[in-house]
């Protein structure tokens, strides 16, 4: 006979606990199918350098940070004071993929707002971006020695998000 | 009579085009409206790629065409999205143990209703059985009545 109203109550109290999970899950954070995957091959050009190319082989053999970045994103202006001054740190080295941007508009971005990068890949057409999976700038990849990519982050990189769980890994994977 | 010939002209018109062989590319872009229309745009994820214009739906639907004048099966259009992306580009998620509960939970669940919902139905007939009324209830039974009927008239 308790059974009979308990019930009722459980299963409000069920819903409650799921709808309120619900409320702190960001549906624009797919999960990346590419964690823990080999970094997808690209060549590109330099950004600052159209003559020169640079490829997945040269951030291998290092725990790097690839950021995805463009001079049109709001969100990637956000984060980039955060870039210049983790860079200035020196505790990692941090390469750029410049998505679907015009050379001298990101040119000129870095140029105003400083530079972070060890070097900039210039993907105007966005095709790296898709091997990536990109669908939201800035994202940045954690990418271990091995060339495997670790963790992702989508949207622009916060204090804390940075200090809490980017920078642990990174030294975990250093260590 | 006139509008009767019309239907006929109209018929044979359709019979004609339904006759004449589809040409390759009619065949890729039916096959690119049905794969672009599967396909979740990932920045306003209620959308189809088809349907958004969003700069990374045309870059997909692009590389779609591309990979449709390649020779590409659906199926391996359909990988190379979903390895970049994730099922989650898919409306239509593929059956595996992941998401064997988002394929079938409803179906369970409706189930489970129904059960529930035949036990509760079989419990109440069972308790407003046919027993006859005894004497102290039909006697309840006539005061109701004749107390209504009363009020009725009054």
């Amino acid at each position: 006979m308790k059974a009979r109203y308990l019930a009722p109550l459980g299963i409000f109290v069920l819903l409650v606990v799921l709808l309120w999970a619900g409320l702190y899950l960001n549906p624009r954070e797919v999960p990346s199918p590419l964690i823990d995957k080999p970094a997808p091959e690209f060549t590109l050009p330099l950004l600052h350098d159209a003559g020169k190319q640079i490829a997945r082989k040269d951030l291998l053999g290092q725990v790097t940070l690839l950021n995805v970045w463009a001079s049109w994103c709001d969100a990637c202006r956000e984060e980039h004071p955060l870039l210049v001054e983790l860079a200035r740190s020196g505790q990692v080295p941090i390469y750029g993929l410049n998505y679907k941007d015009a050379r001298e508009d990101a040119l000129r971005w870095l140029n105003g707002l400083g530079n972070p990068y060890v070097a900039s890949a210039f993907d105007e057409q966005g095709k790296v971006g898709i091997d990536y999976g990109v669908y939201g700038v800035p994202e940045t990849y954690v990418i271990d020695r091995e060339g495997v990519i670790r963790y992702k982050v989508i949207g622009p990189l916060t204090e804390d998000s940075l200090k809490n769980t980017v920078l642990p890994l990174i030294r975990k994977l250093q260590g | 009579m006139k509008s009767v010939l019309a239907v006929c002209l109209l018929l044979c018109a359709f019979s004609l085009w339904a006759a004449a062989p589809v040409p390759q590319d009619e065949k890729l872009e039916a096959r690119y409206r049905a794969l672009t229309s599967e396909l979740r745009c990932l920045v306003c994820q209620n959308e189809s790629i088809a349907d958004s214009h969003a700069d990374l739906a045309k870059d997909l639907r692009n590389q779609v065409r591309a990979m449709l004048e390649q020779g590409k099966t659906d199926q391996e259009i359909m990988n190379y999205l979903t390895a970049r992306y994730g099922d989650f580009v898919r409306f239509r998620p593929p059956l595996k143990p992941a998401t064997v509960a988002l394929w079938f939970g409803p179906f369970v669940l409706m189930a489970l209703g129904g059960g529930l919902l035949v036990a509760y139905m079989a419990r109440r007939r069972m308790r407003v059985s046919n027993a006859p009324l005894s004497a102290g209830e039909r006697e309840k039974l006539a005061a109701l009545l004749h107390g209504a009927g009363d009020e009725g008239k009054g």
